[in-house]
């Protein structure tokens, strides 16, 4: 079994850079464009393990994870926050929101890779 | 495969910057919703992102100047005023300019770049943020990748043991992070020993279900540095107890576990009162904590529609869309123009069935006739854009005119939610680009001349698109000094474009400027074109099936007015016989038609004939001549359309018979036969024949007489 990856973000050349990345990785890839179709998606889907931007229309990475791990899904799985900001009150906020982690953009395949496989214990 | 990720990367680019212009015109007109100023942070920090991934580093750079102050704004620590605005407007066309220079590595000019980013930085506050991006706040597994090299440097790795003291606070468990998975890790770096310790863990009558009683001892021993085990942990800081001692570094581990303790505002005091809570005796039936954690959940609730309200608004604003390849659609209008096509046969068919009643069939076809156009339609409106992209950006040629030529003028669109068809607006962009661009060159007086004049010194150009009558108009108008005429004439005798003594109106000279090699600039400025003149704008145009026009006036400023056809699949069609063969003429071209007697037809020197028209002349152009075909019998033509070219000359095309009028589906005759002069393109007719469809300018303009009279008309005129 591949392991799952639902990627969200509104960024067409972020989806394209993870859908390369994470395919070539073994993963099975799923995106959503904003945080609302990514909650939306998130029961069909059922994936592994998700990965979310924070500036999203819609619904941005936060409120992903607030409804993600909230009463109605109540999602136990990985959530990663990739993001540009490294700032430490924001990494603290997605946290408090039940992030998994975070991975800093721009990643590189490996980081990416080696953080997946950190949550998931992935062998992709 | 990157390669083609980063033209989606440059694609997405356009489009951002689009959301990023739209959202400062709307700014500048006054508009501060706060979901507009997110919306360009959004689109600028997208591009931050995705420059990032590619290495664009002064993309980089700048975007996230110019997104540090959006971010201020958005956070009320800072206010839009004019001067702000018009710095944001710069950033955003030199964003622009970025792009296109990274994406076709062209040069940026340094000094404007530096400009920029030094009065951004004016607005926003120190950069305490370190801007390397280095992935992974803790080094990540980046030396991992190369220890090859290092492996072959003078510092080998020596083999290190780590022990590590891991205890997940209750907390961990909520966020998805999974021992098992962290020691995963930490085995595929070496040796490791996992020592579970389970002392604290209560028997089953105290045991509260959420807490955390479980800690591990490891012993790893690897040649990873200690910033690759310490990575492991990252997802976890301030999660665990955690306590990493490396053989003989203690005093390193603590600056460095003191480092990351600044680092991470991880929140130990709420984590602890919650423990203390639940180490509370145990209440049977009912925890305590749940009528507690009811109105915390209510509360959040409550307040979640107030900071969502911005985004529920947008979310019922933009509908959702499909993005499909543009060959697709195509392939339908090709599809849907053979289903008309089809109609006309089948009707012509029906009509040759010597059936007595066919009334029925009829309405059924006519029935047919109404879906296949609806279904025309709606397949034009899917390739039908608005014109918004393209007038931003115009926007912005008239900002960069107006820096180059030191005047102040100002772009004002209109109707910019017309639609058009996507090809027309792609070609649009040229035609469009040049009259702005010598709008503010030639059109738009200097500040003190229109000081003088008694304007404002601001010039208004104003770009507006609308729908009229089965074809899109687009008029571009400013309030500069008018076409200066005197000279205008004077270039064009100099250019042997016109005869000295000619008497022009003054809507001839104004029509001029469309003059081939035509060029009013006294000197090529870098602006308006190298050489490249109006004409080059009027072939684009008439390139689309489309016509231009100019009216002026002294003093008052010009109009360029552009029609275009709302498609480039279907048109309106005359089908007339010429010589024996069925032609189509557009519509559009046509003024008027006629059905010509002897005594209305004069004769013009040798060969040329005029016909007479409520007292004035009309060259008559032949069509069958002009092609030139050859009639069997003697039959002359006798009927005329009347058409008028862009110039305001009026020739009468004569052709045998007129049949029907009716919508023709475009068929390029591009690729099968080239170009044939006076015919431009196909159609299928209902009888399943192909006519041609003819280009009414390119007959007149290779027809003798109509030449002949041109200018025999002019010389009357200069007389």
């Amino acid at each position: 079994m591949k392991t799952k990856v639902l990627a969200i973000d509104d960024s067409r050349t972020i989806r394209n850079l993870l859908a390369a990345t994470l395919e070539e990785a073994g993963f099975e890839y799923h995106c959503a464009v904003d945080g609302r179709e990514g909650v939306d998606m998130y029961p069909d889907v059922d994936p592994d393990v998700v990965i979310t931007d924070i500036n999203m229309p819609n619904l941005d990475g936060f409120g992903v994870i607030e409804e993600l791990r909230g009463e109605g899904i109540n999602s136990k799985v990985p959530i990663l926050v990739l993001t540009t900001e490294s700032a430490p009150e924001l990494k603290a906020r997605a946290r408090g929101a039940g992030a998994t982690g975070w991975i800093t953009k721009p990643f590189d395949d490996a980081s990416l890779i080696f953080a997946l496989k950190r949550v998931t214990g992935a062998a992709a | 495969m990157s390669g083609s990720i980063q033209d989606t990367f440059f694609e997405e680019c356009e489009e951002l910057l689009e959301a990023t212009d739209e959202g400062l015109t709307a700014i500048e007109g006054g508009d501060h919703n706060p979901e507009v100023v997110n919306a360009i942070f959004r689109a600028v920090h997208s591009i931050k992102g995705g420059a990032g991934a590619f290495g664009l580093d002064d993309l980089v750079a700048f975007a996230h100047r110019f997104e540090t102050v959006f971010d201020e704004v958005r956070s009320n620590r800072l206010e839009l005023d004019e001067k702000l605005v018009q710095l944001l407007l710069r950033s955003s066309d030199h964003l622009s300019a970025l792009v296109e220079a990274a994406r076709d590595g062209g040069q940026i000019d340094e000094a404007h770049h530096d400009t920029l980013l030094a009065a951004l930085d004016e607005y926003t506050p120190d950069e305490e943020e370190d801007l390397t991006f280095e992935p992974m706040g803790l080094g990540g597994p980046a030396p991992m990748m190369d220890l090859g090299d290092l492996g072959a440097a003078p510092a080998a790795p020596q083999e290190e043991t780590y022990r590590i003291r891991f205890q997940p606070l209750k907390e961990m468990y909520g966020t998805g992070n999974e021992p098992f998975f962290l020691f995963q890790a930490l085995r595929d770096m070496g040796d490791l020993a996992v020592t579970l310790d389970e002392n604290e863990l209560p028997g089953f009558d105290t045991m509260d279900m959420d807490e955390s009683y479980l800690a591990w001892d490891l012993v790893l021993v690897t040649k990873e540095p200690r910033s690759v085990v310490e990575a492991v942990f990252e997802f976890v800081e301030g999660l665990c107890e955690l306590s990493i001692a490396g053989d003989g570094d203690a005093e390193a581990e603590a600056n460095a576990l003191a480092a990351l303790d600044a680092m991470f505002t991880a929140p130990p005091a709420a984590g602890s009162a919650d423990g203390e809570a639940a180490a509370a005796p145990f209440e049977p039936p009912v925890p305590a904590p749940e009528p507690e954690a009811k109105p915390a959940a209510a509360e959040e609730k409550a307040s979640a529609p107030k900071a969502e309200s911005g985004k529920q608004e947008q979310r019922g604003g933009p509908k959702p869309t499909l993005r499909v390849e543009l060959e697709r659609v195509d392939r339908l209008i090709n599809a849907v123009g053979e289903l008309i096509i089809n109609h006309s046969m089948l009707a012509q068919q029906i009509a040759n069935l010597n059936v007595s009643d066919t009334r029925d069939v009829e309405t059924e076809l006519e029935g047919f006739k109404n879906l296949a156009r609806d279904i025309q339609e709606g397949v034009m409106a899917i390739r039908a854009q608005p014109v918004k992209p393209l007038f931003q950006r115009m926007a912005r040629i008239v900002r960069e005119a107006s820096a180059a030529t030191g005047k102040t003028c100002k772009l004002v669109t209109e109707g910019e939610n017309t639609e058009v068809d996507k090809t027309v607006i792609e070609r649009l962009s040229d035609p469009l680009t040049h009259i702005l661009r010598n709008a503010v060159d030639h059109g738009v007086e200097k500040p003190e001349d229109r000081t003088a004049a008694g304007k404002q010194t601001t010039g208004e150009i104003r770009l507006s698109a609308s729908h009229r009558s089965g074809s899109v108009c687009i008029e571009i108008r400013d309030d500069g000094a008018g076409v200066n005429r005197p000279r205008v004439k004077q270039i064009a005798i100099e250019k042997g474009l016109i005869p000295e003594n000619a008497e022009l109106t003054d809507g001839e000279i104004d029509n001029l400027l469309f003059a081939p090699g035509f060029s009013t600039a006294k000197e090529i400025s870098n602006l308006s074109g190298r050489g490249v003149g109006m004409d080059v704008v009027k072939n684009a145009v008439t390139g689309l099936g489309g016509r231009i026009n100019i009216s002026s006036a002294p003093g008052k400023g010009s109009t360029f007015t552009i029609i275009l056809p709302l498609t480039l699949a279907v048109m309106d069609g005359m089908v007339v016989s010429v010589a024996d063969q069925t032609m189509v003429v557009p519509i559009t071209s046509i003024v008027e038609t006629m059905r010509g007697s002897d005594d209305m037809i004069n004769s013009l020197g040798a060969d040329g004939t005029l016909l007479s028209i409520r007292g004035n002349f009309v060259p008559i152009c032949d069509v069958a001549r002009a092609l030139g075909l050859y009639r069997e019998s003697d039959r002359q033509a006798g009927v005329y359309l009347l058409v008028e070219t862009e110039t305001g000359q009026r020739c009468a095309l004569a052709v045998d018979d007129i049949h029907d009028q009716r919508q023709v589906v475009i068929k390029s005759l591009d690729g099968v036969c080239g170009e044939i002069p006076g015919v431009a393109a196909a159609t299928i007719l209902g009888d399943g024949k192909i006519a041609m469809i003819l280009d009414p300018e390119s007959i007149i303009a290779a027809s003798p007489t109509a030449a002949a009279f041109d200018t025999e008309r002019r010389l009357s005129n200069a007389s």
